[in-house]
């Protein structure tokens, strides 16, 4: 039987060679769903596929690569991703946000700023914005090509109409560099600000539905919004229980069963450095924390 | 951190060692081979051989094993591994008409030139739990017979001959078939890529499909014109040699479906086709694939597209397992920082239709 040997990275260099010609088309046409030809991956499709083709192509030996999910280096999936590269790239990994030059993401951006030089790689599970208004592929390219986003405007605005607000929390549909309407993937819209203007280049991979589309460093992206309806953000409203920030979008914690919850950062990097600064919240340690023993 | 929502690098490698435990079952109890599951599981190899576009036997056998008998899971093995494998290039096209033959029926005539063969076929057995087999018992060894010398021309070959049915197409060296495994995939998709796909799909998605088209949804008039299972020779055109090699033999099952008729004022009435081809003895999925190529050919036949089996986006978009079972899959992954973000919106909601509640029962009071 053939014992299997892997690439840098796990993909041959055809393959990469294919996606970051995919990506260099996505950086050129900001916003726009570039389609490439998906390799099965030893993960399954829905759990980063996307995301981990677009970091292999890009990640070089002397990159230095941090992975989250919903935030934390610390997830199962986020630790299964990181311990696949340091495996097959021997590339150095860190949860520092700072120290990154490579940051593979489900569902954040982080919270400390990015900058120029740094990759933001998103795992994207449908990259298409108006799927949920139109199933088809062959129609939503149309309306892309002629930039008819006419029925995502009527969506926002029968949100409006139901319930007083635009009801769309997370994967909160944007506009690129005035032209493509796109999906951040599933990021709480607390986090679209921070693509606007971000000096660090944006990738997002889409494995399964087989897209790449990218927000060059410094690209114009805004969230829909209606001007007697502006964009808001939201956060709890609340300190974090561990570090104090009032700045950080927040988990909420489940303590008990007596209606007891803390609200702590979602970006465990960031908490944590808070703490390391002398930052202290009200709690001072959190609930269900996993003993220091080996 | 939160050992409620937060896995740590010990917990997977635990969850890992937990399933291999589990895998092997009682230690007591004789592991299986792979010769077990190659050779007596052979369907299930099969179906993992041909979903997993990868024709080996040995391999299929390891992924059944490993995946602890989940066909999904042994498929997406083959599929990560098969990912990896470099391409020297296609085979030259397989010729089913020379296929050395184990079972071959035909449900349009009774007899046809080479005969009606059987093989080893579930067909007629009765459904009875057999308590001998619960034991191991030796089988009589099978019945034979000389081999016929007659050849064994394909039905839809005869009936091509008198211009009933409509012609298979031509290959065309100057237009190579399409790879979805290599090329992204485009709507709308020629036959070549729609029949990869269908090749590829999930047998349970296709019968489901090709029985919706005989209930009604898409009908299209099968006939079973022949189904024939046994094995090819694969030839590959060497360039430095200038002639095609063999490469040695693969098993396979073909269904040819013969199909309600089309024709128009310029065009004499002849019957449609319908394919289908897997690895192995799997008839239930070329029969399917068979109803569903033919379904779908709705469009190139001026049919209406109405029917979800004709629907080419809807069908190549969702039939392959290995991509449907990971996005459902995939909502087993932490979404707490959607779901929060969802919470605050709900609870915003709820919070502003109470108030306005408590502001309108005073005025309902006054009304009252």
């Amino acid at each position: 039987m053939n014992a299997p040997t892997y690439n840098f990275a796990y993909l041959d260099e055809q393959t990469k060679r294919m996606i970051r010609r995919a990506i260099l088309k996505a950086i050129a046409i900001p916003g726009y769903q570039v389609p490439f030809a998906s390799r099965e991956m030893p993960m399954p499709y829905g759990w980063g596929t996307g995301g981990v083709q677009v970091t292999a192509a890009i990640l070089g030996p002397r990159d230095v690569l941090k992975v989250i999910d919903q935030g934390s280096d610390d997830t199962t999936n986020a630790i299964s991703i990181r311990k696949f590269f340091a495996k097959t790239a021997g590339v150095a990994t860190t949860t520092s946000t700072a120290d990154a030059t490579v940051i593979q993401t489900r569902h954040r951006i982080p919270e400390a700023p990015l900058h120029a030089g740094q990759l933001l790689v998103y795992q994207v599970p449908i990259p298409e914005p108006l799927r949920f208004l139109e199933p088809r592929e062959t129609e939503t390219r149309r309306m892309h090509a002629l930039g008819e986003y006419g029925l995502m405007h009527v969506k926002l605005y029968e949100d409006i109409a139901r319930f007083g607000h635009i009801a769309t929390s997370y994967a909160y549909p944007v506009k690129v560099n005035a032209r493509y309407v796109m999906d951040p993937s599933p990021t709480p819209k607390f986090d679209n600000p921070k693509m606007d203007d971000c000096p660090a280049l944006q990738l997002f991979g889409a494995g399964r539905e087989k897209r790449i589309y990218a927000i060059p460093p410094h690209t114009t992206v805004k969230s829909l919004d209606f001007e007697d309806h502006p964009f808001t953000r939201y956060r709890f409203d609340a300190p974090c229980a561990l570090c104090g920030a009032d700045n950080s979008y927040l988990d909420e914690i489940v303590t008990d069963d007596q209606g007891g919850r803390m609200f702590v950062c979602s970006d465990t990097d960031y908490c944590e450095t808070r703490q390391a600064q002398g930052h202290r919240g009200t709690e001072s340690a959190a609930p269900h924390k996993e003993s220091a023993r080996g | 951190m939160y050992v409620a929502v937060k896995g740590g690098e010990r917990a997977i490698e635990n969850a890992h060692r937990l399933l291999a435990h589990e895998r092997r079952g009682d230690p007591g109890v004789a592991e299986v081979t792979l010769d077990q599951i190659s050779g007596q599981l052979s369907l299930a190899v099969d179906r993992v051989m041909s979903e997993g576009s990868l024709y080996d036997r040995e391999l299929a056998a390891l992924a059944i094993k490993q995946a602890r008998g989940d066909m999904i899971e042994a498929i997406f093995l083959v599929r990560a591994f098969r990912a990896t494998l470099p391409r020297f290039g296609a085979t030259e096209p397989v010729d089913t008409g020379e296929m050395r033959v184990r079972r071959r029926i035909s449900s349009t005539f009774k007899d046809i030139p080479g005969g009606q063969i059987l093989g080893p076929t579930f067909d007629y057995t009765h459904r009875l739990l057999d308590p001998q087999l619960a034991e191991g018992f030796a089988p009589e060894p099978p019945a034979t017979a000389d081999v016929s010398a007659a050849a064994m021309p394909r039905v839809t070959d005869i009936l091509g001959r008198d211009g009933l049915i409509e012609p298979s197409p031509e290959a065309d060296a100057d237009t190579p078939v399409g790879d979805l495994t290599r090329e992204p995939l485009g709507f709308p998709a020629d036959r070549d890529l729609r029949l990869q796909n269908l090749a590829r799909a999930d047998e349970g998605f296709l019968l489901a499909l090709g029985y919706s088209s005989q209930r009604g949804y898409g009908r299209n008039h099968p006939f079973a014109g022949e189904i024939r299972f046994g094995e090819v020779e694969v030839e590959f055109l060497a360039e430095e040699v200038g002639f095609a090699v063999p490469l040695g033999g693969i098993s396979l099952t073909e269904c040819q479906m013969v199909n309600q008729f089309k024709g128009s004022a310029t065009e004499a009435p002849c019957f449609t086709r319908g394919y289908g081809l897997a690895f192995g003895q799997s008839e239930r999925k070329t029969m399917s694939m068979a109803l569903v190529d033919r379904a779908l050919r709705a469009r190139e036949l001026g049919e209406e597209v109405l029917a979800p089996a004709q629907d080419e986006e809807f069908v190549m978009s969702h039939s392959d397992n290995v991509q449907a079972t990971g996005f459902v899959e995939h909502l087993k992954l932490p979404h707490y920082v959607d779901f929060q973000s969802e919470l605050g919106l709900l609870r915003k909601l709820r919070k502003e239709f109470s108030e306005a509640a408590d502001d309108s029962s005073p005025m309902q009071e006054a009304a009252e």
